[in-house]
């Protein structure tokens, strides 16, 4: 059996374990409902305006280097794994591109990206 | 015998399905799916007591007793805990997204149970020895950041989402220097599947030979969990509970369980890219390899425990600046060590 084919009952028995929990549950509390009760907390007070706004950017940000970052390990690990067969030339050009990535962490840095305002 | 106790139960009931005449695929499909439900106990009866656990070690880092009343020492107590939580009604909010409010606990189990598959808890005990084992599992873990994402978006309260885009942030900063710290050990090794990186922590662990890489992924882990002293995203005096603030009894029950059992999987993942995995250390071979596991994971596990009553909670900006200003650079000039020192070791030719 390949690898692959266990994979796929850990997820099919892990989903069935999921929603098994949550459906015996809906199978055996109670449900004594009031309007109170159906309210979100906001320690409470009534709550006022909609909660999904826009919101900050700084967030944007964060994810946006993360992406970058996040497509450079993908190179990083294969590179990584052969790293003893691939001999100097390899090694260099890793330096290389590792430090274009610094250049641009470090411009984001500059630019106060990395600053919580 | 007790060395083999698990393997020779995995062999037993091969033979046995062997010997019924079935086609081979069915066998080793049922075999798999033993495994899975012994790992699936393992799994609750541990966060179970992980959280009698970590009462306890609060109660006595704060000079109390704590839970002593069910079961001998308490023992119990998380029994009665989990029996209340199922109990309990699960109370949607008017305004909440009801599909994905539901879907989010239903769902932050999986990638948890799905990353158990790779993780060898003793010699040859892995469920799935995969090659790619450890970016299988990076790559698994990172999708729980997704499911408390949904918890938090869906139940439509203020702090919920405050903290939940906490979560986001939060998890996608120390990815990257968890990733990034594993790098060393992965150039070292050569392989990511797990027992070859085992194997080569034979005579020396790599957390002497690699110890900055191992501060690294342990403070990223530490946060990638959620846990104090970076538990930002469900700072009670702050947001409530955070993404969890709406959720009741099972549904919140879930978020609890995986956040216990994600503590599992990140200490037995610095147990084996670290501390050797399943060796035993000082020739103390008489000791089963899976008890030499679980005292390493449980070591780590404490560790862990005690952070979170020894240190304060940090601000987000320090948290954001820690991550991004002062980890990431050290993994990176980690990773850039580790290769100058390897092609310096090669050209002497040791």
């Amino acid at each position: 059996m390949s690898d692959w084919a266990g994979v796929f009952i850990f997820l099919v028995v892990a989903l069935i374990f999921g929603a098994g929990g949550i459906v015996t549950s809906f199978l055996i509390h109670p449900r004594r409902q009031n309007p109170a009760k159906l309210e979100e907390y906001e320690c409470g007070l009534p709550t006022r305006g909609p909660t999904w706004v826009q919101f900050r950017t700084s967030y944007f940000l964060y994810a946006l280097l993360f992406v970058i970052f996040d497509v450079e390990t993908i190179y990083l690990y294969p590179w990584a794994v052969k790293f003893q067969s691939l001999g100097l030339f390899a090694f260099i050009e890793m330096i290389i591109f590792i430090f274009i990535l610094i250049v641009g962490l470090w411009y984001a840095w500059k630019e106060g990206a990395l600053e919580w305002k | 015998m007790l060395e083999n106790l698990f393997v020779g139960v995995a062999d037993w009931l091969r033979s046995l399905l062997g010997g019924l005449g079935t086609p081979v695929e069915i066998n080793e499909a049922i075999v798999m799916l033993v495994k899975l439900v012994a790992i699936l106990v393992f799994i609750l009866l541990n966060a179970a007591w992980l959280v009698y656990m970590e009462r306890k070690v609060a109660a006595y880092m704060q000079a109390r007793i704590g839970p002593n009343r069910v079961g001998p020492k308490g023992l119990l107590q998380p029994f009665a805990d989990v029996g209340k939580l199922i109990c309990k009604e699960i109370v949607i909010p008017r305004k909440a997204d009801i599909v994905v409010f539901l879907l989010a606990p239903v769902l932050i189990f999986v990638p948890t149970v799905m990353v158990f598959a790779v993780i060898p808890f003793g010699k040859n005990m892995a469920a799935i020895d995969m090659n790619i084992g450890v970016f299988y599992l990076l790559a698994i873990t990172s999708l729980s950041t997704l499911f408390l994402w949904m918890g938090g978006w869906a139940s439509n309260s203020k702090y919920s989402l405050i903290g939940s885009m906490r979560v986001v942030a939060q998890m996608v900063s120390y990815e990257l220097p968890l990733v990034l710290g594993l790098l060393g050990v992965i150039m070292i090794v050569g392989s990511l599947r797990m027992s070859d990186i085992i194997a080569a922590q034979e005579h020396v662990w790599f957390i002497f030979t690699q110890p900055i890489a191992f501060l690294i992924y342990f403070t990223a882990a530490v946060a990638e969990t959620n846990r104090c002293p970076f538990d930002l995203v469900e700072g009670e005096s702050e947001i409530i509970s955070g993404p969890y603030t709406e959720y009741a009894g099972m549904a919140f029950a879930m978020f609890f369980m995986a956040e216990y059992a994600n503590i599992m999987v990140i200490c037995a993942m610095a147990t084996i890219m670290f501390l050797g995995g399943w060796h035993a250390p000082f020739g103390l071979d008489f000791i089963p390899s899976w008890i030499w596991f679980f005292l390493k994971m449980y070591a780590l596990i404490f560790i862990v425990m005690q952070l979170r009553w020894t240190y304060p909670r940090i601000r987000v900006d320090q948290l954001m600046g820690f991550g991004w200003k002062v980890l990431v650079p050290l993994a990176l000039a980690n990773i850039f060590i580790t290769g100058v020192g390897m092609k310096i070791y090669q050209a002497i030719g040791w």
